[in-house]
């Protein structure tokens, strides 16, 4: 088991997430995230997923995946191959804005974003532990909310879209 | 320009027609009644059977499908009609059999608001089609068969479902029919790689004890004269799976029989004696290589297979060749040496005089007093057309008529492989007579199958189709109390059947019908069967008892192929 990113590129047509995420259902595969968005080309969409797997397991997905009709091609990676980032977003009651969590905020490269009566947002971008370790650390002033995006990746390797397109 | 405006659903009766559809298997109702409706006026360009469920529709498409090479159609209304596609579209997605079904859907406005004879079929039927699409609007109708159509039937063929509101069936539209050619994100064709195909040539020409095994992929691709060329050249053993019967003509002098759980003897115990084992059309379905952890592991594997998903898929290939067998083989044909291989050659006949000995004997002149259903097979053989279809079920009559039935001709295979699905024989015999009227087709069932849609003979009478049924009938589930008897202690839970006087239901249907259970009015029933201008049905009660052998058991390696 280890972790690969597969990249999607495919048209935007209605239902094409639950073709691809049936895939991964029908083989009892766990995603541990997805993040789907426009690509550079109009109506071309690109579909992120994470997943921890054997690559055995990765390259049959990956097959069936591109088997989709209205999909244009699948690649997978490993984490060193992949440009990523993740985004994260905590909620903090201003009752327990303390000294402290000032200090917490500049050594993490948080920001604030938003600055309620009752709350403030913090933002952080990075890879999941990095996010993950302001998320211990905020538990202990009485974290009200959190969510974390899935990742958005680019691959290292020089391929674009458009030569797919051919 | 108003004038040109034709209704929805006449645009898709046209569509139809300009796909050069001939015939449409179907059952109406209310979100599909426009396009019954448009179906009265072009009864002349387009022929409509009206099946007795939507199953027999569809498995009657797959069985006109499987024969003519053509896209079979299915048209149903939405909901229940829908959901009763749905067996026969996953039954063809696994044996990639070319299908557009046409559901009629509650209209747009109602969708998502559970409204009468609603559901979500394109949800449903996602995992079980090649490609489905929900047609909304009059302007998507004629695009979406025409792409429809295309997919079915190029690549590795396999079904389409198309969902049409109701209010684009009545809605008015333009009709310009445009052929769908291809689009960016599907690519059918692709460029053999004359680099591979040299490496495999390489292993063939170096290899002692080459062995070939082809699936339906030389039927869907039209590689047959490949297939018989290459083997010709190379002289090759060659042995087939299920669906990949009938490609290659039994009497090939490289034909040395067939593959998997109840397949030929020497077939699957020389898999684990080969040093190179080229694969052709097929999948490495573990009904074929049985524990694959034991597969053919001696054994330098070359794949030919059109379909990326299934390289690399269950067995590892050592050389794959991507692309139609049609080209690859052709390719490989030129770049292998001509050769014969008698002393491996020889090893196949060796354990095939085992098999005769061992069963074949008993399975086709039996001296116990029971009829077998391999001698009902033996005798169909000596009086049946050379180009006679078989269509069966699913069970022991279907191992059983596979292994004797002597096939010389492509196409006459007509059986639910990968899907196993029991009610499939009685409507795809329908559907590959009705192809061809003319034409022998012998539909082999069991007690246990035929009564899963034995509305079909209804079918059957309307039509006059001059389908020839045989059931084998032995008041048993038979592979299941097989299976029973051999790894459940014999404790056969519900397995045995009361069953109904067939002849009369026969008789009630106006089909000539006839039971036989003595050895000496065989012969004669056969043959006033196979003579009589319409259709038939004779019953054969069979050994109650009787085991499929040889077995692979599941979990057993090829090489444990038991005779007994």
């Amino acid at each position: 088991m280890k972790r690969y990113t597969i990249f999607v590129i495919t048209e935007n047509f209605i239902g094409i997430l639950n073709r691809i995420t049936i895939i991964f259902t029908r083989r009892g595969i766990n995603i541990d995230a997805l993040t789907a968005s426009e690509s550079r080309l109009e109506g071309i969409h690109r579909v992120t997923i994470e997943v921890a797997a054997s690559e055995d397991t990765v390259i049959q997905l990956v097959n069936q995946i591109e088997k989709i009709i209205d999909v244009i091609k699948a690649f997978y990676h490993e984490d060193s191959a992949v440009v990523y980032q993740e985004l994260a977003l905590y909620k903090i009651p201003v009752a327990r804005l303390e000294a402290g969590l000032e200090k917490i905020i500049r050594q993490h490269n948080a920001k604030v974003i938003s600055a309620e009566p009752e709350f403030v947002v913090l933002e952080l971008t990075g890879h999941k532990e990095q996010t993950q370790e302001l998320l211990e650390i905020l538990k202990g002033y009485g974290l009200l909310e959190f969510a974390r995006s899935g990742r958005v990746a680019v691959a290292k390797r020089m391929l674009t879209i458009d030569s797919l397109l051919k | 320009m108003k004038d040109s405006m034709i209704r929805g659903a006449d645009i898709v009766v046209r569509s139809l027609i300009a796909e050069q559809a001939e015939i449409i298997f179907g059952y109406p109702g209310g979100a599909i009644m426009p396009v019954y409706d448009a179906l009265y006026d072009y009864h002349e360009q387009i022929k409509h059977v009206l099946t007795r469920h939507e199953q027999g529709a569809i498995h009657a498409a797959q069985g006109y499908a499987r024969v003519s090479g053509k896209v079979g159609v299915c048209l149903a209304t939405s909901g229940p009609g829908a959901t009763n596609l749905i067996t026969g579209l996953a039954d063809a997605q696994i044996d990639s059999t070319p299908l557009v079904c046409i559901t009629g859907q509650v209209a747009a406005h109602l969708l998502g608001t559970d409204a009468f004879q609603e559901t979500d079929v394109v949800g449903i039927s996602m995992p079980g089609t090649k490609w489905n699409i929900q047609v909304r609007t009059v302007e998507e109708i004629a695009p979406a068969i025409a792409k429809g159509f295309y997919i079915a039937r190029s690549g590795r063929p396999g079904p389409v479902l198309i969902d049409i509101t109701k209010n684009a069936q009545v809605d008015f539209g333009s009709f310009n029919y445009v052929p769908c050619l291809g689009f960016r994100s599907y690519k059918t064709h692709q460029v053999i790689d004359q680099a591979v195909v040299s490496q495999a040539a390489k292993l063939i020409n170096e290899a002692e004890r080459p062995y070939l095994l082809f699936g339906q992929g030389i039927t869907l691709g039209k590689a047959e004269t490949e297939l018989k060329f290459f083997l010709d050249k190379s002289g090759i053993p060659a042995a087939c799976t299920l669906l990949g019967s009938g490609a290659l003509s039994e009497d090939h002098p490289n034909f040395v029989g067939k593959l998997g759980m109840h397949g030929n003897y020497a077939p699957n115990l020389l898999t684990n004696q080969c040093d190179v084992l080229i694969a052709v059309g097929m999948r490495f379905d573990d009904r074929v290589t049985g524990d694959l952890k034991r597969y053919a592991k001696q054994a330098k594997v070359i794949h030919l297979e059109l379909d990326a998903a299934e390289i690399n898929k269950n067995v590892k290939a050592e050389v794959a060749i991507h692309g139609d067998c049609k080209e690859s083989l052709s390719l490989l044909t030129e770049a292998v040496d001509k050769k014969t291989h008698e002393g491996w050659m020889g090893k196949f006949k060796e354990l095939e005089k085992m098999e005769k000995e061992a069963v074949m004997q008993h399975d086709i002149t039996p001296t116990k007093t029971g009829l077998t259903m391999g001698e009902v097979i033996n005798q169909i053989n000596q009086y049946k057309a050379d180009d006679a279809v078989l269509v069966t079920d699913v069970g022991q009559h279907q191992m059983i008529a596979w292994r004797y039935f002597n096939y010389k001709k492509t196409r006459t295979q007509v059986t639910s492989g990968g899907l196993g699905t029991m009610g499939f024989a009685l409507p795809a015999a329908l559907g590959a007579q009705l192809y061809d009227y003319s034409r022998q087709v012998i539909c082999v069932v069991g007690d246990g199958g035929i009564q899963m849609t034995i509305q079909e003979l209804g079918t059957i009478m309307q039509t006059k189709a001059p389908v020839k049924i045989v059931l084998l009938n032995n008041n048993f589930l038979g592979m299941v109390r097989q299976w029973q008897q051999m790894f459940f202690d014999r404790r056969y839970s519900f397995t045995e059947l009361d069953n109904p006087d067939f002849v009369k239901i026969a008789d009630a249907y106006n089909i000539r019908s006839q039971k036989v259970t003595e050895r000496t009015d065989l012969t004669e029933a056969i043959e006033d069967m196979l003579i009589h201008d319409g259709p038939f049905f004779l019953e054969v009660v069979v050994e109650k008892e009787d085991n499929v052998f040889p077995m692979i058991a599941t979990g057993c390696s090829v090489e444990e192929v038991r005779l007994s």
